[in-house]
């Protein structure tokens, strides 16, 4: 990156100047990047522009560019409204607790993979983990209405058993027991997959260290925290920026999925409120304004994370 | 392996506790093996066992009382094997359009002597962090005239910024820059030198973003609830919600959800729907695991 940026100030003409001399000299590499930069303008830009609709009222005749202005109708509508709280509370709740469980799980397996000795038995552990990543969400939430069936399922009446949920909690209809099994069965799904990254940043760290702390007398505990841990630091501080980027992007598909009448009041977050007012319902410019206030909210936190780190470690998306 | 003992003071209680942390290492590995390996079994015994005794949790560790109940039904019902055309038509033709977009952009991202690619990059990352949201993409694609069509399902998500990113990555690290500078020697264009002598040194990567892109065609079942309501395009996600999730009844009358013998029939045909959907994607897994593991590291060199 900061080559070319030497390279720029070198050529400190006009950019239409600039562009037009690159368009000429590599013309071929504009034609290979064409396709893609009209798709994205198309399924990414224009819907942008769309955004408009959130200020303006719909009509049918004007589409996308939207009819009379508006200007915070539905913002106002929408913070007024009694899904307001709600949507959002459970918007961050979920993510929040996404992160804060789902965040450190792949970095622990990753530290417990990285000391497994046993070079087999290391290949069935990483071959089995990495294969929840592939179940697609309905067939997920269909395992896990399954699984934690109220009289039937294996892994409620074993949590039962062991006196971790009361015997009469029904885990499916409970609000209460939305968020845990959301957040842990997406920890079983994707922390093997996350961990991969993990691991390989572990297995590049330079054999020499781990030479030198048992010369200095550190056991394998001392070392993993010592050497391991700080050399996946900025593996860490990426993710965690990405991670916190996307905190009211929760997925849309498995809480859609996992949305039942009982659950409801824990299980209806923006995403599926937009969804719901804006597709099902046809209120366009309301869930236009909604879906807006969420990607907002969400560079907001994208912004922050990565000025706070950029502060703390020096690792940075931008 | 170099456990070579050094002599020192201390050795002995290093032993000890190494000990303890290898031991410590073991336990942990087998419990998370079990907790993640014991559900997925749990749905293939489950699949080809009795499904009263399932019902009552006398299945837990083997099948019990074999039958293939479950999997007769699927044989049956024609949604299924709708969804299942429909998807693969999605999968090949999708991840080819994918690879077709995906693959030139890239290469031309990775070109150092194309002076705008910054910026071009900045137009792909900026979609990653920011969009129009649901309602303005979906008038977008009304507009277009694409609701409820097969193309829509093809086409969307053509190109994913992520997938670019690996793609630019590897050309712009893997492939030596002096076949470059030797192949415009000889008066080669950007497309000849793509064609004859980046897409054979790029295997790697292009396998990883084919099935990268095939996965998300295989598993995608947003795109289908927004985008389509037309039953004859519905892909299999579209399908085993209907089943597994809303309970729809079977083609014979089975599996609604009126309790009795038709209720625990339907779960062994949920149990099996569960199999025959995800048996494609797990047959192939362990072959392709490798290229998997490397596809999350080139996209690791620069996030």
């Amino acid at each position: 990156m900061s080559k070319d940026n030497n390279n720029a100030k070198k050529l400190q003409k006009p950019f239409g100047v600039r562009l037009k001399k690159d368009l000429i000299k590599n013309w071929q590499l504009w034609i290979m990047l064409l396709p893609a930069i009209i798709y994205i303008f198309v399924f990414c830009y224009v819907p942008m522009y769309g955004v408009r609709l959130a200020f303006r009222d719909y009509s049918f005749s004007a589409g996308i560019t939207g009819g009379p202005w508006v200007g915070l109708k539905y913002f106002k509508q929408y913070f007024e409204s009694a899904s307001f709280i709600p949507t959002l509370r459970n918007t961050f709740l979920i993510s929040l607790t996404s992160i804060i469980v789902g965040f450190p799980a792949p970095i622990i397996l990753a530290m417990i993979i990285n000391q497994i000795r046993n070079e087999k038995w290391k290949k069935v552990v990483q071959t089995t983990v990495y294969i929840p990543y592939f179940i697609s969400v309905v067939v997920m939430v269909s395992m896990i209405n399954i699984l934690f069936k109220n009289d039937s399922g294996v892994v409620s009446n074993f949590l039962k058993t062991i006196h971790l949920v009361a015997s009469d909690v029904n885990i499916l209809g409970k609000e209460s027991a939305f968020i845990p099994l959301y957040v842990l069965t997406g920890v079983w799904q994707s922390m093997g997959w996350n961990s991969i990254i993990y691991i390989a940043a572990l297995s590049s760290v330079d054999t020499q260290l781990y030479d030198a702390c048992k010369i200095d007398g550190a056991n394998r505990w001392q070392t993993m925290i010592h050497i391991d841990f700080p050399a996946i630091i900025p593996t860490i501080m990426i993710l965690l920026i990405l991670n916190m980027g996307g905190i009211l992007n929760v997925g849309f598909d498995k809480i859609f999925l996992m949305q039942n009448s009982l659950n409801l009041g824990a299980s209806e977050v923006i995403s599926t409120y937009v969804y719901n007012v804006g597709i099902k319902s046809s209120q366009f410019s309301f869930g236009s304004a909604v879906g807006l206030f969420n990607t907002v909210i969400n560079f907001i936190f994208l912004i922050i994370t990565n000025w706070i780190s950029k502060r703390i470690t020096g690792t940075g998306l931008m | 392996m170099s456990k070579a003992t050094i002599q020192g003071s201390g050795i002995k209680t290093r032993n000890l506790s190494d000990r303890i942390f290898g031991a410590a290492v073991i336990i942990l590995s087998i419990l998370v093996f079990v907790i993640i390996a014991y559900p997925l079994y749990f749905v293939v015994i489950a699949s080809i066992s009795n499904s009263n005794l399932v019902n009552i949790g006398a299945v837990t560790f083997y099948p019990k009382d074999i039958r293939f109940y479950g999997y007769e039904q699927i044989f049956q019902d024609t949604r299924i094997w709708v969804g299942y055309g429909n998807t693969i038509l999605y999968v090949v033709v999708g991840t080819i359009l994918n690879m077709v977009i995906t693959l030139p952009a890239g290469y031309a991202l990775s070109r150092k002597d194309f002076m705008a690619r910054n910026v071009v990059m900045f137009y792909f990352v900026f979609t990653m962090f920011f969009n129009g949201g649901l309602v303005p993409t979906y008038m977008t694609v009304s507009s277009l005239g694409l609701i409820s069509t097969k193309t829509i399902l093809i086409i969307f998500v053509a190109i994913n910024t992520y997938n670019l990113i690996i793609c630019r990555t590897f050309m712009q690290s893997a492939i030596p820059e002096d076949l470059y500078e030797a192949a415009i020697l000889d008066g080669c264009s950007h497309f000849k030198y793509f064609m004859t002598v980046v897409m054979p040194l790029s295997k790697a990567v292009i396998s990883v973003l084919a099935l990268y892109y095939a996965v998300f065609h295989w598993n995608d079942y947003f795109n289908a609830l927004i985008y389509n309501s037309k039953a004859d395009n519905a892909p299999l996600q579209i399908v085993l919600r209907e089943i597994l999730l809303l309970n729809q009844a079977f083609a014979n009358g089975n599996g609604g959800v009126q309790g009795g013998y038709g209720q625990s029939s339907a779960d062994q045909v949920k149990y099996a729907i569960i199999i025959v959907s995800t048996l494609p994607i797990l047959c192939v897994y362990p072959f392709i695991q490798k290229y998997f593991e490397k596809g999350v590291m080139i996209g690791a060199v620069k996030g």
